[in-house]
This record gives C-alpha cells, structure tokens and sequence, in this order.
C-alpha cells in the first residue's frame, strides 16, 4: 500500500535498495544534494544532477524529461551522509516555463525495486517557484526514513543549493542548466510532455497524452490541501492565473507558507438558513397521508423530549458527581479542610455546578420552547381520533369511511418538561390489550379508591367511544361484562345511544355467554385464516373488530370463564378481538401467578396521572394523563348518537 | 482528497467568520471478502465497525455503535451496522452522523474508532478507509488508509473535542486491539 504523505509527514523506509519516481507535467531537472548531520552540503561533488548523475550510491537522469527514475542505494553512499535531499528544478534558458505554478503538481514517490510504492508525495501549492525539494531521506537511529517537503524556491536552483551552504550556488547552478541544455541539444526532439496524472507512476494506463490542467484541491489526485476544507475562498492554483509579483531580488526564499492565499476572503455569505429556531407546521413529517405524517410528527416530538430531558438528566448527573468529586477532594486533605483556601473551592466547586447546570438548562428550555411551538400548532390539526375531547375537531365530527391508523390514549409528559404535554397514539388495530388498572392509587391524594375506580369506568367508556368513533360505522363492536351492574352509571352514554352491539352481561351465564361467543368467534376466525378459507366463515359471524370491556374483574368468572379469558387475551388480537380490563390486580390475587402473564400482556393505563410508563429510546418514566372528557361536556354523547345514526343508516 | 491526517495533527472546526461546524460525520468503508458462489461457501465475511465514545471529563458517558444506534441525548446517530462491507471503492459503508450542536453541555470530546468484530487485521482487508466529513456540505475533513497498515485489529481514529463554543479534530491513529470498543478502552484513555 502507498503511504500519501502530507507536508512534513515521514515514513520508514523498509531497505536501502530504492528507486524514486519523479513526474511533473513539463520536463524538469531532477537531482539531489547531500547532507551531513547539519543539513549542509559541503562540498559540491554532493550535488547529483544531470551534469554529475553518478554518486556514490546514487544514479541520476542526464537530462531533463517529464518523469524520472532515480536510483537509491542507501548503504552505499558516503558514510558521512545523513541525508539525500530529492530536487526537482525547471531547466532555465530552454523556453520551457518558468514556474511551477504553471504546471500540474509535481509528484514524487518512492518505490522498492520491483516497484511497490511505499510513500508518494504530490507537492501541491506552488506558484512562482521554480525549483522544489520534494523529498528527503534522513537516517535516524540507524532506520532511513523518507519525509515530504515540498519546500519551493522562487529563486530557483541558485537559491536553492545557496540555502543549503554550497559556497558557489550560483555557479553550479549555471552549470546544471548547460548540462541540461546540452542534453536537449543532444535529444532528437523535445522530451515529450506526459499528461501529469495519467503517467504517474502505477496509473499508467493509456492516458491521453495532452496535459491536463492542475487538477483542484478537492481532487483525489492532489495530494494536500491545507486550508481549511470548510472555507470557501479557495482558488486552486490556476495555470494560467496573472502571475502574483515576483519576489524581491536576491530574497531566494519564498518563506510564504504555499498553500496560503494572500488574497482577502470573500465577505461572509448569507446567513446559514437554519440557524434559530425553525417555524413549526403540522405535518412536517413524512407519511402517505395527513394522518400518518401528523403521527409521524407526533412520534418524533415524542423521541425528541426523550432525548432532550435525557441529554439534561446525564448533564445534571454528571454536574452532581464532579461536585461531590470536588468538595470530597477538598475535605480529604486535612491541610485543606478548613480555612479560606477550602471555602474557595467549594465556591468553585459549586460555581462549576452551577455553570454546568444552568448551561444544560439553557439548551433544556430552547428545546423545549420548540417542542411548545410546534405541539401548539400540531394539537389543533390533529384529527378527531388524534385529539384530545376538547378539541374543536369533535364537533366537526363526521363517520370515518376508513379505518384509523391510530388512537390517543392520553397524553404524556416528564417533570422537566413543564406543561409541554405529547399526546400518546397508539397503532390501531390494537396489538395488545388494555388494562384500565383501578388499583392505582393516587399520588396526588385527590381522589379515594373509590373514586379511582369510577374514574377507570368512565376512562374505559371515554377510549370505547374513541374507537367506536374513529372506525367505520359497523367496523367496530363493543361488547361489556359488568357481572355486579355497577358499571351501568358511567356506560350510561355506551347503552344510551345504542352504540353497544347487545346489553351489558350480568351474572355468571351472561359472561358465560359472551365469552363463550367470542372464543367460538376467535377460534372459527383462526381456522378459516390458517386454511386460507376467510370466505367460507358463516354468516352470523360479526367480522367487525371487538372490544370486550371487563368490568369488576374477577366477580362473576369461575375457572372455566378465566381461561377463556386467558385465551381470548392471547390470541384475541390477532384476529381482531380486544380486550380491555378495568380491573384492581389485587382482587385477583386468589388466583395467583396464574393470571401474571395476562396482565404483562395488557397495556396498563390509569385513571389518575401516573408516571409509569417508558418510552422505547431511553426508557424515562413518562406520567400518562387519561382522555378524559371535560366536565360537562356532551361532545361524547353527541358523537355516539351520530356514531349509532350511521349504524342504523348501514344496509342490514 | 483531503487532508491525510498524521498522528497528532489537530484541525480547527471552526468556519471562516466565526461559525463552527454544525455536522460531522464519520464514514468508515471496506472491500467486503470476495464470494465464489452462496452453496457451500465458506466465506470469512469482513465486518468492520465503527464507534463512538462520548467523554465528559475522561469519564465515558455513552456510546454509539451497533448496538446502541443513538446516543441517548440524539446528537450521535449510528446509520447502521454493515456486516460484510461494500465493493471497495470509496463509498461509507458504515457512517456514524454527530450534530455538534446538539450534543450535551457536559460532553467535551468524542473519541472514533474502527474495529474489526470477524478479527481480520486491517493488512488483510481490501481498500478500508475511515473518514470524516463535514456533514453541511460533504467536505472530507480527514482520512485514514487502514488497509496494509499495521497487524491491527482495530484503530482508535480521532477525537473531537469541545474549546469554548466551538469544536476541534485532533487525529489519534492509533492501532489497537480488540473486538468492540470496550476493548479498546483503556487504550483510549490516554488520549484523553
């Protein structure tokens, strides 16, 4: 594999027999210069060029040609050389161009002599430069290590060798260009210019012969870029861009940096959109339909509270620890424990606490100002089985001729939200069942069991009549089981408006025969879908969806009713029978473990707000608020009686 | 092509004019084994990984890697996990998004690394890279050539870190061993 070095990165050398590869987009002079351990060139039969191309350990091109090989022997060069410096030049006085801005960017690379690349180099960035170091090699400890350079001199060769300590710079630099000249004046024509990319070496593949411009920074074949890859003001290096003002005479050195620009950047662009707060609007979500998209929408409301209060949480945990961390360091030193020293840093301590917090709050309350804004413009689109009762929606109530996608259940919230509250929707058909728990007892204090318990009635009727109202007239049937009767206060707008499809059960043989009705119903609906026969059922089966609602759970079972119970909980929901129990688990407690998996099974919901409930990303204890109707509302009495007038309405 | 990183090399994310990156995203790519045919053989699928570790303060917060897609607080998102990689020519076979902006007060640097979960070294893995990309406009910020490096088994790549409002890249690049990132992890710690 090839190491890409970048400026000034270096890499191990793997032995002392290499071969090195120079490719420039013109033809060029390659040569190099030896060093001692002070980087200085003594003497100038440690120049290797074209007029001198044998040194001990070393073979040069004699002339100047677009692609070069060089021959290293690293343990035959003189022992007092500590480092091989890889130039390339462009020849003077031969009309060919004068810097290297002009050309496409030189590559250097380094290979074993099979011709396994081990490290390249692409020196990018130069400009009015004519000669550049490309490559060093250097002995460290004994290990020979290659390290990029791409170090120019706008002064060209002269300047070049003068900077490395050669007492007649000049002079061998005037006569590397004869020696170059001549070995022009010798060649048939003029080395032949390769396309700079396409005859590097381990590309070489047929490449059209035409020189290509200096390909720009972002593309794979330019080596470096050292500007910030965010920044916009950046102009590849343009061969044929008005030529920058020539350096100073006699400066040499070009000491700006080469991949730096002296031009001013551009003004700022706009303002990136995006920034601040965005406009909220319903339905900024994806989805077939207004309903799935606002579902959608609601949904990732509800994982961005999540992660939000969560990132605020880990926050504030980490805050209490560091300062706890802090204040033990403080009191675990004696010498620190009292005095002016350690109430300082527990003012520190705590400041930190503060900051950290107050920080994670800032963040905490934008998020959740957002959230506010996009639930106040969501709430009110939603549709009537999305809305709470109090929604204008209600009123405007009309038969649904399609079946919901989903239903509100309540309303979820966490303590760090404020008032921010997520409606809680739930993909119908119903998956699992639901459990209405009347045993919850509330934390808030405001209400007894008793109450509690006609608050699970009422809840059970409010989410029966949600469902009745959000499914086609006659796709959905609710059937209840009230063995004692004392449901029939609160089912009173359930039996009123006629939505039921028979009269409450009572006693014993009425939960006998609804639940024998329905297991006969699960299980012919079953065997028709396993034989694949879902046409043949007889015609008294009611394909509709049902609901049994079981109230005052276990009055009134004997263990024949319990198992069909169990079963109809179990295999009820996949072919379209519900359950939902408003039940005191304790009561039940006779039974044991026994009906433990039934309940894990059930979606529990409470009649009062109760913090119970995870989500499934972080698994916060969310409070679930019922859908309650509001008190003295008619909307749910007026739904129903539409929802039974569309009934009635139904070809029989 | 971007910045080859070398070890230790830090880059500022700060943009031009004040503003700091929003978006960043680690793009991890790898040839997957070559398949003769489906009955009968006995491929060693490749599967590499990448992850993240979110610090506060050195001590480890979160992580985001295959079995834990998302950062808890949403600023880290894992795109998914690819268990026997692409065809090897440049494309983020597994990607890792980090909103910057959204990332928790508390967090102040978040370490990348590449494992390899089938235990082939990175020598014996066709054409593995790992990136980073400015994820606004598609920049490469950095890059790393695994394959023929060392005899390693996974790479602790990068780290961003938090400096006042803004955040800075720093290449790591060291090799390590190990099957996910808890195996890596008291090899992250010193670069902390």
């Amino acid at each position: 594999m090839t190491a890409e070095l970048v400026h000034g990165q270096n890499h191990p050398l793997p032995g002392a027999r290499l071969e090195i590869r120079l490719t420039a987009g013109n033809p060029v002079i390659a040569g190099v210069t030896l060093a001692d351990e002070r980087g200085q060139v003594p003497r100038p039969e440690w120049v290797g060029h074209p007029g001198a191309p044998v040194l001990p350990g070393l073979e040069l091109p004699r002339q100047a040609a677009a692609e070069h090989r060089l021959a290293v022997d690293l343990g035959a060069l003189p022992d007092d050389v500590c480092r091989v410096n890889v130039l390339m030049a462009l020849p003077g006085g031969v009309g060919g161009p004068e810097r290297f801005g002009a050309l496409a960017a030189p590559h250097a690379a380094i290979t074993t002599l099979d011709g396994t690349e081990i490290a390249s180099f692409t020196v990018t960035g130069l400009d009015s430069e004519s000669a550049v170091f490309a490559l060093e090699l250097y002995e460290r400890q004994g290990a020979w290590k290659v390290r990029a350079i791409g170090q120019g001199y706008a002064g060209g060769l002269a300047a070049m060798l003068a900077d490395q300590g050669l007492p007649q710079a000049a002079d061998l630099a005037a006569r590397i260009n004869d020696a170059v000249a001549e070995g022009l004046a010798r060649a048939v024509g003029a080395a032949p210019v390769t396309a700079s990319n396409g005859a590097r070496p381990g590309a070489q593949g047929g490449a059209p012969a035409s020189p290509t411009p200096p390909p720009s920074p972002s593309s794979p074949a330019t080596g470096v870029n050292y500007r910030h890859p965010g920044r916009r003001d950046d102009t590849p290096p343009q061969p044929v861009s008005p030529p920058q003002p020539p350096p100073t005479a006699g400066s040499g050195v070009n000491y700006s940096h080469p991949g730096r620009s002296t031009t001013p950047p551009p003004p700022p662009l706009a303002p990136p959109q995006g920034d601040g707060p965005r406009v909220p609007v319903a339905g900024d979500a994806t989805g077939w339909s207004m309903e799935e998209r606002l579902y959608n929408q609601v949904w990732g409301m509800f994982e961005d509270l999540a992660r939000t209060v969560a990132a605020y949480r880990s926050a504030v945990d980490f805050a209490d620890s560091r300062m706890e961390r802090e204040l033990e360091g403080v009191l675990s030193d004696p010498r620190t424990r009292i005095g002016p020293a350690a109430d300082a840093a527990r003012e520190t301590a705590r400041a930190r606490h503060v900051q950290l917090v107050d920080q994670a709050r800032a963040t905490l309350d934008r998020d959740i100002a957002q959230l506010q804004a996009e639930a106040d413009v969501v709430e009110p689109a939603l549709p009537p089985p999305y809305a709470r009762w109090d929604n204008p929606c209600w009123h405007a109530y009309q038969v649904p001729t399609e079946h919901p996608m989903a239903l509100r259940m309540g309303d979820l919230s966490l303590e760090e939200a404020g008032g921010l509250r997520i409606p809680m929707l739930i993909r119908l058909p119903l998956e699992r069942g639901l459990w209405v728990d009347t045993g919850t007892r509330d934390t808030f204090g405001l209400a007894d069991s008793d109450q509690v318990r006609g608050q699970g009635i009422s809840l059970a009727v409010s989410i029966a009549a949600r469902l009745l109202a959000s499914y086609p007239a006659g796709d959905f049937a609710v059937h209840v089981i009230d063995p004692a009767g004392t449901a029939s206060g609160a089912l009173t707008p359930l039996l009123n408006s006629g939505v039921l499809a028979d009269m409450p059960a009572m006693g014993a043989a009425g939960v006998q025969s609804v639940l024998g009705k329905l297991t006969q119903r699960v299980d012919l609906v079953q065997m028709a879908i396993r034989s694949g026969a879902a046409d043949s059922l007889p015609p008294d089966i009611d394909t509709a969806d049902q609901l049994l609602i079981v109230h005052d759970f276990p009055h009134g079972f004997d263990d024949r009713a319990v198992t069909q119970l169990r079963y109809l909980a179990d295999e009820g929901a996949s072919v379209g029978v519900h359950l939902m129990m408003v039940a005191d688990r304790e009561e039940s407690g006779g039974y044991g473990p026994l009906l433990d998996p039934m309940w894990r099974k059930l979606l529990r919901i409470t009649p009062v707000p109760e913090d119970y409930l995870a989500d499934p990303w972080i698994g916060h204890a969310w409070t679930y608020e019922p859908v309650t109707v509001p008190p003295g509302s008619q909307v749910l009495t007026q739904v129903l009686a539409q929802v039974a007038a569309a009934r009635r309405a139904l070809p029989r | 092509m971007s910045v080859n990183l070398s070890k230790g090399q830090a880059i500022s994310l700060e943009k031009q004019g004040g503003g700091s990156l929003s978006a960043v995203r680690m793009g991890l790519g790898w040839q997957a084994a070559p398949r003769r045919g489906l009955f009968g053989s006995r491929t060693r699928e490749i599967d590499l990984d990448a992850s993240a570790v979110l610090f506060a303060d050195k001590q480890p917060v979160d992580v985001v890697f295959f079995r834990h897609l998302v950062s808890d607080d949403g600023s880290v998102r894992h795109t998914g996990d690819n268990l026997v990689g692409g065809a090897g020519q440049g494309g983020d076979d597994e990607s890792i998004l980090v909103d910057l902006q959204r990332v928790p007060v508390h967090i102040d640097q978040i370490v990348f690394t590449v494992n390899s979960f089938t235990g082939q070294t990175f020598a014996e893995v066709q054409n593995a890279f790992c990136r980073l990309v400015d994820e606004t406009n598609g920049q490469e910020l950095a890059r790393y050539t695994l394959t023929g490096g060392t005899n390693a088994t996974a790479q602790i790549m990068a780290k961003v870190t938090r400096q006042g409002g803004g955040w800075t890249m720093t290449a790591i690049g060291t090799p390590a061993a190990g099957r996910t990132f808890q195996d890596l992890m008291p090899a992250i710690l010193p670069h902390l």
